[in-house]
């Protein structure tokens, strides 16, 4: 795990098509633990995931991994929503390992673990679309499993699920975490960013705007755009202690 | 099953693969020469009764491609039949003029009748062709002409012209061109009760016949003389010269001529062999 | 007269004169063997349109599903031409074979099956593409899983490009010459049948033509009620 950290990020932008949706964003991240971006939609939160992901190319800047060149790193991201083949859940999450040209008895051994650490092994062979929308999230966390990642990212991974699916996706990135896995989150879900992340990056308009202990922004934020979202998120929070996450290393 | 739409492709180009081999006519082993003729010669039925004769015979299969006489001719000149048979001397005669064909053998005629409704309304029942045609135009009724380039057509358009007709200047809605073969013409004139000059095989086999009849026939001009060419080698190299020759011999042999004879449509003659009568002369 | 047909067509039929029945196979021989080259060309050609980008692919697009509707007399006469023995190719000798009525129809059909390959990966690539490249799948590897999820309305084009070339008559007419015994499909039968007058034939093979297309119709209905059950 820490030997993608410190993931240094400087200098980011991106334009496309003209539009400026990162303006030289720079943040360096340290922390082992969890670290949650937020901020307003559109400030670019989901765009500096997928590069960081190195799904999009910036116009500009650079994002190192320690002393490595992103390509060395592994990682995976998890959407909102799956994209699922017309399929077996067991085939969605062997999808994963494609790239890999592993043996067909080397995937089926990885995909069965994934499948049991997320809790769908006795499932395996059902089709895939059939899944409720917490089960489908469970496949996504087994697919990125089954590639062992150094950094899993996620993009608003329970933003569409109920309260007791999104408290079991949480229970399995925490875990990934505590694996060693480094995780970065997008979330809208500021109860969910108390839970889980160790540091919150503030990201408005295409820059990172603040950057500390979750306690500490999530109860004295000291930027403007920080405190102008947390409140429009949280309008009866006076910035005073809220609970702690409970996935210190 | 979702194994096997993976592998498709494979499964696909295999599958192609065997079906193009496994074709009956890939038997290279068998000897065949390609024969371009006519519509109106393969729809009589000529060539079912002919062809076996000569096959059992010589052990060649003819392959015939049945076109109008024009597109025959074209064929032959492209090198892409071995023989062609058709019925229009004077095509015939450029044919082996320009260098395309070895030899011009007459082999049989058959001869044309007009047909058109039985109540003839033109008035053109007899033994004159030019008669009846000058009526046709006379009374501008409904007549129906293969406009193909065809053998037939060529005739028809000779027929005009010899009974005087200058065809481009009296020529209106009556006198319809279709540009297609025998049998859709004889379909047009029975649909229109129209009149129309047809070869007398083909309207022998024909059954859509409607109210229409023979009125005119008999005439000698109407007689439809068919001629044999041996595509030429030095030409098109690839021609199958020897086996060609063998089917254009046994044409005009006595075998091929008694077989032509003895073919028979509802109990008449239909082709009647003359080989060697020009040569003859 | 029109029951005597009718009665003659039946007779024909339930008898399988055999006739009837080989130049039945010899249709399907054709128009299967196209279909099957077309799409061994035209699935992967349309996917990798689909999801690559590349100067001027606006225009190829365009190009394909212009060429959908190719109309059949057009291209046997190109084949006819280039397979003449006075063409490019005429050495090869395959002028009025079954080979170059099969060569005629694989190019009628690909355009199509390609046009409409492209037209589904893309909407594929547009729910599942992201992900995909998520996962770092190569152009190739992308290309391929979403044509097997896409299996079933491919198959489905599929059969509608059969549809096409199992019923045309321009192509195989031109290039194959329609000759007795060798290259006379049900099409080209039944327009020769229908010249001569003869109907009950051209009709009981147009039945035999008929029950052929639903046949395939009906297969495409049943594959896409069967991938709505199983997969969702």
């Amino acid at each position: 795990m820490t030997a993608v950290l410190p993931i240094t990020v400087r200098d980011l932008s991106f334009r496309p098509g003209g539009r400026i949706v990162l303006d030289r964003l720079d943040a360096t991240i340290t922390s082992a633990g969890i670290t949650a971006l937020i901020g307003p939609n559109g400030a670019g939160k989901s765009v500096t995931l997928r590069i960081i992901d190195g799904l999009l190319q910036p116009d500009d800047g650079t994002i190192r991994f320690g002393n490595r060149l992103p390509q060395d790193v592994r990682r995976a991201l998890v959407f909102q929503r799956p994209g699922l083949l017309r399929a077996s859940i067991a085939r969605n999450v062997a999808l994963a390992l494609v790239p890999w040209k592993l043996s067909r008895q080397a995937i089926a051994e990885r995909v069965d673990q994934a499948l049991v650490a997320v809790g769908l092994a006795h499932r395996a062979d059902e089709a895939a679309r059939r899944l409720s929308g917490g089960e489908q999230q469970r496949l996504a966390l087994a697919r990125a499993w089954v590639t062992e990642p150094e950094l899993l990212l996620l993009d608003e991974p329970t933003a569409s699920l109920d309260p007791g699916a999104t408290e079991e996706i949480e229970r399995l990135i925490v875990r990934m975490a505590r694996n060693g896995t480094k995780v970065v989150l997008v979330s809208h879900n500021l109860g969910q960013v108390a839970r889980l992340a160790e540091d919150i990056i503030v990201i408005s308009r295409g820059q990172a705007v603040e950057h500390g202990p979750a306690r500490r922004i999530l109860s004295a934020p000291r930027s403007a755009e920080a405190q102008a979202y947390i409140k429009g998120e949280l309008p009866w929070i006076a910035f005073s202690e809220t609970r702690t996450a409970c996935s210190q290393p | 099953m979702d194994r096997l739409f993976r592998n498709a492709h494979r499964v696909l180009t295999t599958l192609g693969l065997l079906l193009l081999a496994v074709s009956p006519s890939s038997a290279q082993a068998q000897r065949a020469i390609t024969v371009a003729s006519t519509t109106s010669t393969e729809q009589s039925g000529l060539f079912k009764h002919l062809l076996p004769k000569f096959t059992g015979s010589t052990g060649i299969e003819v392959k015939v491609v049945a076109l109008g006489t024009g597109q025959a001719l074209d064929i032959g000149r492209r090198g892409d039949a071995d023989v062609v048979f058709v019925h229009d001397k004077e095509a015939e005669e450029k044919f082996v003029a320009d260098g395309f064909g070895v030899k011009r053998h007459e082999v049989m005629y058959n001869d044309f009748v007009v047909v058109g409704p039985k109540s003839d309304p033109a008035g053109v029942a007899g033994k004159d062709i030019q008669a009846g045609l000058r009526r046709i135009a006379a009374v501008k009724a409904p007549f129906v002409s293969r406009g193909d380039r065809s053998g037939t057509h060529a005739a028809e358009l000779r027929f005009w012209r010899d009974a005087g007709l200058n065809l481009e200047a009296i020529k209106g809605d009556w006198y319809k061109e279709i540009g297609q073969g025998m049998g859709p013409a004889l379909n047009t004139a029975s649909a229109a009760s129209a009149y129309l000059l047809s070869d007398r095989g083909t309207w022998l086999v024909f059954k859509n016949r409607g109210d229409l009849a023979i009125l005119v026939e008999g005439d000698e001009r109407m007689f439809n003389q068919y001629g044999v060419m041996l595509v030429n080698p030095a030409r098109h190299p690839h021609v199958k010269a020897a086996d060609g020759q063998r089917f254009v011999d046994w044409l005009v042999s006595g075998e091929g001529q008694k077989t032509i004879a003895e073919y028979r449509v509802n109990g008449e003659q239909l082709f009647f062999p003359n080989a060697g009568a020009a040569e003859r002369l | 007269m029109m029951q005597a047909t009718v009665a003659e067509t039946f007779a024909k039929l339930w008898t399988l004169d055999k006739e009837v029945l080989a130049i039945a196979w010899l249709s399907l021989r054709v128009s299967i063997s196209a279909v099957v080259l077309g799409s061994a060309i035209g699935i992967p050609a349309g996917a990798m349109v689909a999801i690559t980008t590349f100067p001027g692919r606006n225009g190829v697009t365009a190009v394909l599903n212009a060429f959908m509707g190719l109309p059949a007399v057009v291209v046997g006469l190109v084949v006819y031409l280039l397979l003449s023995r006075s063409g490019p190719i005429g050495t090869l000798g395959l002028l009025f074979t079954p080979t170059a009525m099969i060569f005629a129809q694989t190019i009628l059909v690909t355009p199509l099956i390609a046009a409409l390959t492209r037209q589904m990966i893309e909407d594929a690539d547009r729910e599942l593409g992201e992900q995909l490249r998520s996962m770092r799948l190569s152009v190739g590897q992308r290309a391929r899983t979403l044509v097997v999820d896409a299996r079933f309305s491919l198959v489905v084009a599929v059969l509608a490009a059969f549809g096409r070339a199992v019923s045309e008559v321009g192509a195989v007419l031109v290039v194959g010459g329609n000759i007795d015994g060798h290259t006379r499909t049900m099409t080209t039968a039944i327009s020769l049948e229908t010249q001569k007058g003869d109907l009950p034939l051209a009709l009981s093979l147009g039945f035999v033509l008929m029950a052929l297309v639903i046949v395939v119709n009906a297969l495409a209905s049943l594959l896409r009620s069967y991938a709505m059950r199983t997969y969702g």
